[in-house]
């Protein structure tokens, strides 16, 4: 635009781009989401039905079809997270990041506080990252990839119940009901665990918004075309 | 009575005649789930096998158990099984009292060592070294431990033994403690209810004396035949739940029409029993019938799952604190929302700032 831009932290010459996330990456982050926000509403709506339709009930199958929504919602879902995971074994080094913590790291405590100082306003410049910060690391394991396990698994072990004892997800996933307590508690924590899914979900997206505008690196458009950019050249 | 006589025997002595007998080993073998082909197999097994004794054992319970299999639909059933099993012990039930009673459980050990079943009708409290259920001047629990050490299996009747049921509810101050906590070496079958169906408590133990075994068991104990499907899976009124049509109030158009409890907290949707087909008092009717929802009585604490009016019903989280997870999910979720605006605002401001003073540290 102006002359003096090549000067300042803005200059083209030293903005850099990395591909951080491959494609599969973000088709998953994108399965993940609309899958998620179909399983949450018609999941709540099971939780709590719609007022009734009237009429012979052989008129109607709404919550049926709910119901159906859900299961193959679920089926995107899990199947989506099963390719991700081996994805995760042949991605590149950025495509593992949700899946462990560095815990054994003493630069990544240390890195993770210097997040926790910064979002808390006490630090005034930000890190660069690549991938995933230590603080956005660990909430997205916590309360995306472990909750997303869990949703899983107790999600399946209901289904087993409809599907009958002996089925696959009974043998595969119906262990799970008697720890829980029985299959109204396993409802219960299932239900739970939609909205702790659903608080990560409002908290992510500020995060990745507020990146996008105010912090030093691309966010949105990452999880879209892949590359990350970054604003300034600084370390 | 001598072990050598056969049930067949046993039930003629009681004056039950062929036609009966005959009558009961189908009616056992549609209601166990078995082909035609059964009925004689279980007749023969009636008539050759010697019977078995049982000692029916009562710790902390209402005896609504023993009220239930008194009463099986069918009127037979609870004759035939009462005398088909030489319950030779069941002190509400039994003649003898005091030492005279007592005294069979040790004659029972002497002549059946590892030969007999124990029947379990309620469960036994730890605490104070079981001391809140006194029989016979001794604690239950060390009657159970010493017949149990003894039987050859175990039948846990009703929630109780199963569970724990309404005495180990929270606080459960007497720390009752289910049958299979306790015996741990023993072989047992859990028939959960508040009370169990009479058919099927008929159906399991003519099972095990006809068979010789447990009837085939499912991850929690339960006898598959009644307890693996869930009393909504069979619902007459499943069909309105598919539809979408609820009872929204007892007294709505929807509770006249008959339209599904669910809404009204009906358990059926999580309990494994088999009311929905058997139903009770011989058929006639079970609660989604009569209009109430189901409690969920044959669940693992039934008692500590919250509301029976409620189809969402509250989490034990951590320590104390109880409430429905839409509730702590909406007030989290709503935290969240205030907290990012709150961290957004704040993020403008320092970010105004910064810009003001010239900051460099981003754009």
């Amino acid at each position: 635009m102006n002359s003096n831009v090549a000067s300042g932290p803005h200059d083209p010459a030293n903005q850099k781009a990395v591909y951080v996330f491959e494609a599969p990456v973000r088709l998953w982050h994108w399965l993940h989401t609309f899958s998620f926000l179909t399983l949450a509403v018609t999941g709540y709506l099971i939780a709590d039905p719609l007022p009734s339709p009237i009429g012979i009930p052989s008129d109607h199958f709404l919550m049926g079809n709910i119901r159906l929504i859900h299961f193959i919602a679920a089926y995107v879902f899990a199947i989506g997270f099963a390719v991700r995971i081996y994805w995760a074994l042949v991605g590149n080094r950025f495509s593992r990041e949700i899946f462990y913590l560095p815990f054994w790291r003493a630069d990544w405590w240390k890195d993770l506080f210097y997040e926790l100082g910064f979002y808390l306003f006490l630090i005034r410049k930000q890190h660069k990252t690549l991938g995933h910060n230590p603080l956005a690391q660990t909430a997205m394991f916590f309360l995306n990839t472990l909750m997303t396990f869990f949703m899983i698994g107790t999600g399946f072990a209901l289904y087993g119940q409809g599907l009958g004892e002996g089925s696959w997800a009974d043998q595969g996933f119906g262990w799970i009901i008697p720890l829980l307590g029985g299959e109204q508690a396993t409802r219960n924590w299932h239900d739970m665990g939609m909205w702790i899914m659903l608080v990560f979900v409002i908290i992510h997206i500020y995060m990745a918004v507020r990146a996008d505008i105010i912090g030093r690196e691309s966010s949105v458009s990452t999880m879209i075309g892949g590359w990350r950019l970054f604003k300034d050249d600084q370390p | 009575m001598g072990i050598q006589q056969t049930f067949y025997e046993a039930m003629r002595e009681h004056g039950i005649t062929r036609r009966s007998f005959l009558k009961f080993c189908s009616l056992t073998a549609a209601g166990l789930g078995l082909g035609p082909e059964f009925a004689g197999k279980i007749a023969y097994a009636l008539e050759t096998k010697p019977r078995t004794p049982v000692i029916w054992l009562h710790g902390l319970e209402c005896t609504c158990c023993s009220e239930s299999f008194i009463r099986s639909g069918h009127p037979l059933a609870a004759d035939v099984i009462l005398s088909m099993i030489s319950l030779d012990y069941d002190d509400t039930l039994m003649a003898a009292a005091g030492y005279q009673a007592e005294e069979i459980l040790e004659q029972t050990i002497a002549k059946y060592d590892g030969n007999f079943i124990l029947a379990c009708e309620g469960n036994p409290p730890l605490n104070e070294d079981g001391m809140y259920c006194i029989q016979g001047g001794k604690p239950y629990v060390e009657k159970l431990r010493r017949m149990a050490s003894h039987c050859k299996a175990i039948i846990a009747w009703g929630s109780c033994a199963s569970w724990g049921c309404v005495q180990a509810a929270k606080p459960n101050p007497t720390r009752a403690t289910p049958i299979h906590k306790v015996i741990t070496d023993k072989p047992v079958i859990k028939v959960p209810g508040c009370p169990p169906i009479a058919e099927v408590m008929t159906g399991v133990i003519t099972y095990m004396l006809t068979f010789d075994r447990f009837p085939e068991l499912d991850r929690q104990g339960r006898p598959k035949m009644f307890y693996s499907q869930r009393n909504h899976d069979k619902c007459y009124r499943r069909a309105n739940f598919d539809a979408g049509q609820f009872v929204e109030r007892f007294d709505d158009e929807g509770a006249r029409k008959g339209y599904c409890l669910y809404k009204m907290g009906c358990k059926g949707p999580t309990t494994h029993n088999a009311c929905s087909t058997v139903e009770w008092n011989g058929g006639l009717s079970w609660p989604v019938k009569s209009g109430h929802g189901c409690l969920g009585c044959s669940e693992d604490n039934f008692w500590d799952r919250g509301s029976f009016y409620s189809a969402v019903t509250d989490l034990n989280v951590v320590g104390q604190v109880e409430s429905r997870a839409d509730k702590i999910g909406a007030v989290l979720a709503g935290a969240a929302v205030v907290g990012v605006a709150a961290h957004a605002a704040a993020s403008v401001i320092s970010h105004t700032k910064d810009n003001n003073k010239g900051g460099d540290s981003h754009d």
